[in-house]
């Protein structure tokens, strides 16, 4: 790809380095974004592809290299500069305020003086034009992930950018949805504007992309057209080397099995005026399958998990049952010792505590489960057998760290995953909860995840996985149920589950489904 | 224009978080030096007749195992609230009650005497401590009250309160009027440990031994791993399964009981009796000296010696040199400030930040960023 100034190009990086202390997040990256053309920027987390779009969109300054917009060498300094130049940024995590209605967020961030009414009518001519219908009166609290997106969008097209930077803008979203979102893209690049797409999906870069950008360790490691590559062939790029694929040997005789994992009828009050009730949830896993449940972000997952696992009890005491047996009243500690083990979704302050060693970790979850092991007479911790069990699951699990037994904040996203998921596989538990198995996980570390959560099933445990990434369900699930505004679908064998069927039932395509509880008890 | 502003640093050193208390302490004698001077004191003669002069000879000594003792006992206490981030500010109030609840068998029943009669007041004297610092805790988990608030104005309900007996109801009747309860009968009298040397007592070795046991228990057993988790990161403690709510009654009870144990070592062994007052603040100074002590039990040790020394100091600046013994109070405030700041210091940088360097607009704050 050679530099061209002829004006083809609106974009031009040159050399661009950032470095934070130590590690360089990004290391003499080049890019050409031309006029009118999607542009991936593929990699996987910690790849560098979040620093170089901030330096894009002047929240950080490179420490070298250099920036030509049109031709001309400029430099950003902040993104009220980037907008001037005419750069748009959709960030990943929304920044809009729930108590106030979609036109208000708007103008709040135009910050021109122009009453809210002719903002709300200039937002509203440009959602329809664009075919993402919104309602500039709405509130932002009532409103669904996929509409939050849409004022974003809104938000960002009224500065009528020539590059539009979106952030992995389909994670949140319906497959619906995200069909919709690349009717637009692809009508805003046949108008001349250019777009960003961050992405490591690896079948819509290769749908909607012209070119592509690939970034592993903050160096490019080569530019492609994602059109004439495999998905493979894009993340043997982004990953460096063969990515193993997971196998799932069939699930023979799963509907005879013992249920290990039953839920009925389980409802719960929002805790939180914006937390999601709870309503009539049923489903129930058996001895040697592995259960999927997606959703959209925000649906009452992360309400599920804490009513599972303990964290918050139930009334109803039979609303959970365990390996037979009711556990709806007993807290976390007891639902261990009946043989069930969670990871939840997030790893640090939740699954772990930062500040600890990766041994005391361990101890964390499981100075009950493993009380004769562990903890000696007179509650005295027994720090070596810690220390060993420790550096066993390490070793299981391929825990890549800098120290013996490091603090759990030292060590990356994915090798703490890999720790917390083989904490609890450890205990061989007969009932396993996880919830966002592999987010924010690098390809090779969910991979073995994925793999070691089927193993586990296919050795006789009853697995539920919580997730928003529906290839990952896809890859690992016996049967999929989705969940929507706190209810949950009848699971879907995975013979019969499509991307488009479950999609409709994450966009809430099966109302009143409550009928169909305890069809299968 | 210039604005300051912390940043957080990436990493803290692990020397300078050991160094902290040392640094402090030399920043406090500077400071000190610097305050000395402007009262028209050579600054080296004063710190002589302060730091030196009170220990230099054996039954000083006593005297700085006598005031390290309370001191030690309250903050091994307070260091286990501390670290499960729950705020006991009240110790001076528990150890008030430790007292009035202790002195309650030598003062309502003198004739009982006996071998049983001082193992007894210790444990009425932990109980009563225990069950004032029961109070903040019940409000807290109850009612969602600040224990900051509810601990320490307790405190003041404490003081008014033992004014008001040994005024009242407690006064001895054969005491010419004075604010006091009887002289407590000889079974119920700390014993000194080397009565041939000094006036130490007991309350110094049942010092040493709390701080061993809470070491113990912080280091090496489930419960003080519970305590640092919960301290550190709630959420993560509730998903191993301890109880919040328990911690703070756990936290609250240990550190009253302690500071209730103090509060009888203290009215038993170097008083002798109840009187209006009977700290100099022990309870609030040892603040200081879990934080000096980095609210390790065995720092604390430490740091209880050395504020034990700042009280001796005081009485002896306020003797030789006629300064007020309030000296002591501005060396435990600066002491306590400076750790703090070099706590502070070791987590953040300062930045100074220019706001006469040009900005091309100020611009929205769009990003929420990663």
């Amino acid at each position: 790809m050679s530099a061209n100034h002829d004006g083809a190009n609106l974009l031009e990086v040159r050399g661009l380095t950032k470095i934070f202390g130590t590690l360089t997040a990004c290391d003499h990256v080049d890019l050409n974004i031309a006029k009118g053309e999607i542009h991936a920027l593929l990699g996987e987390n910690g790849a560098g592809k979040s620093t170089l779009v901030k330096m894009l969109f002047g929240s950080l300054e490179p420490n070298s290299g250099e920036i030509f917009w049109n031709g001309q060498a400029v430099r950003i300094a902040n993104p009220g500069f980037a907008k001037k130049l005419g750069i748009g940024m959709v960030f990943q995590h929304f920044s809009l305020f729930e108590a106030l209605t979609a036109a208000e967020n708007i103008a709040l961030s135009l910050d021109d003086g122009s009453p809210i009414s002719t903002i709300a009518a200039k937002a509203r001519a440009l959602s329809y034009s664009y075919g993402l219908p919104l309602d500039p009166e709405s509130l932002v609290g009532d409103l669904s992930v996929g509409e939050r997106q849409r004022i974003e969008i809104i938000r960002c097209l009224l500065q009528t950018p020539q590059l539009i930077i979106l952030d992995e803008p389909t994670s949140v979203l319906t497959p619906q949805e995200a069909d919709k979102l690349f009717e637009t893209l692809e009508r805003l690049r046949s108008e001349g504007k250019s777009i960003l797409y961050i992405s490591h999906r690896l079948e819509e870069v290769k749908r909607i992309c012209d070119r592509a950008t690939v970034l592993r360790h903050g160096k490019v490691v080569g530019h492609c057209n994602p059109r004439e590559e495999t998905a493979a062939s894009l993340a043997r790029m982004m990953v460096g080397n063969e990515v193993k694929a997971v196998v799932r040997a069939p699930a023979d005789g799963i509907e005879t099995a013992q249920p290990l994992l039953e839920i009925r009828a389980l409802s719960r009050k929002p805790a939180t005026p914006f937390s999601i009730p709870l309503k009539n949830i049923n489903l129930t896993v058996r001895a040697g399958e592995v259960i999927g449940i997606a959703g959209v972000a925000g649906n009452g997952q992360g309400e599920f998990f804490e009513t599972v696992s303990g964290e918050v009890l139930q009334q109803d005491a039979a609303s959970v049952r365990i390996r037979g047996k009711d556990a709806g009243g007993l807290g976390i500690t007891g639902r261990r010792l009946m043989g069930a083990a969670f990871v939840p979704e997030e790893r640090l302050g939740h699954g772990a505590a930062p500040r600890m060693k990766l041994s005391e970790n361990l101890l964390l979850s499981r100075h009950a489960t493993d009380g004769k092991v562990f903890v000696g007479t007179g509650g005295m911790v027994k720090s070596e057998a810690i220390y060993g069990a420790a550096q066993r699951i390490i070793k299981a699990m391929d825990v890549r760290k800098s120290a013996p037994d490091p603090e759990a904040a030292a060590l990356s996203g994915g090798n703490l995953q890999k720790f917390i998921v083989g904490r609890e596989l450890d205990r061989r538990p007969g009932v396993m909860v996880v919830n966002q198995p592999t987010w924010g996980v690098d390809a090779g570390a969910a991979a073995h995840i994925r793999q070691a959560l089927i193993e586990l099933a296919r050795s006789g445990s009853a697995v539920l996985v919580i997730s928003q990434d529906l290839d990952e369900l896809f890859e690992i699930s016996d049967s999929i149920a989705v969940m929507h505004n706190g209810e949950l679908s009848r699971p879907l064998p995975i013979a019969e589950a499509t991307f488009e069927k479950i999609g409709l039932l994450m966009g809430g395509a099966e109302p009143g489904h409550a009928e169909h509880i305890l069809e299968t008890a | 224009m210039m604005r300051l502003e912390l940043v957080k640093r990436p990493q803290r050193s692990a020397l300078f978080s050991a160094l902290s208390p040392f640094i402090a302490f030399l920043l406090t004698i500077i400071a000190g030096a610097i305050m000395f001077a402007l009262l028209g004191v050579n600054p080296l003669n004063a710190f002589r007749i302060y730091f030196i002069e009170p220990i230099s000879q054996v039954w000083q000594l006593h005297e700085l195992a006598i005031k390290a003792a309370p001191l030690i006992l309250i903050a091994v206490g307070l260091s286990v609230c501390y670290k499960a981030n729950i705020w006991n500010i009240g110790a001076e109030g528990q150890f008030i009650l430790g007292g009035i609840v202790g002195s309650m068998i030598p003062v309502l029943f003198p004739r009982f005497e006996g071998p049983l009669v001082l193992p007894l007041m210790l444990l009425l004297g932990m109980v009563g401590g225990a069950a004032y610092a029961a109070i903040p805790a019940l409000l807290k988990t109850r009612f969602g009250t600040n224990e900051i608030l509810t601990s320490l104005m307790l405190v003041y309900v404490a003081q008014l309160f033992l004014d008001w007996l040994v005024r009242g109801p407690w006064r001895d009747p054969q005491g010419h009027g004075f604010p006091q309860t009887v002289q407590f009968n000889d079974s119920a009298i700390l014993p000194e440990l080397m009565p041939d040397s000094g006036r130490a007592n007991w309350g110094f070795v049942f010092a040493l031994v709390a701080a061993g046991l809470i070491w113990i228990l912080m280091s090496r057993m489930l419960k003080g791993f519970e305590v640092r988790v919960l301290g550190s990161s709630p959420r993560a403690g509730r998903f191993a399964g301890f109880g919040l709510n328990r911690m703070v009654f756990f936290a609250f009870l240990l550190s009253g009981a302690l500071a209730g144990l103090a509060g009888i070592s203290e009215v038993s062994g170097a008083i002798g009796q109840l009187q209006p007052v009977i700290s100099p603040g022990y309870g609030f100074t040892a603040i200081i000296v879990a934080f000096l002590g980095r609210l390790n039990p065995l720092g604390i040790v430490a740091a209880g010696l050395v504020l034990a020394l700042t009280y001796l100091g005081g009485e002896a600046v306020q003797s030789a040199l006629g300064i007020s013994d309030k000296v002591a109070r501005v060396f435990q405030g600066m002491l306590l400030f400076f750790v703090l700041g070099c706590d502070t210091l070791i987590h953040y940088r300062i930045r100074l930040i220019g706001l006469a360097a040009p900005k091309l607009e100020a611009a929205p704050k769009l990003e929420e960023a990663r």
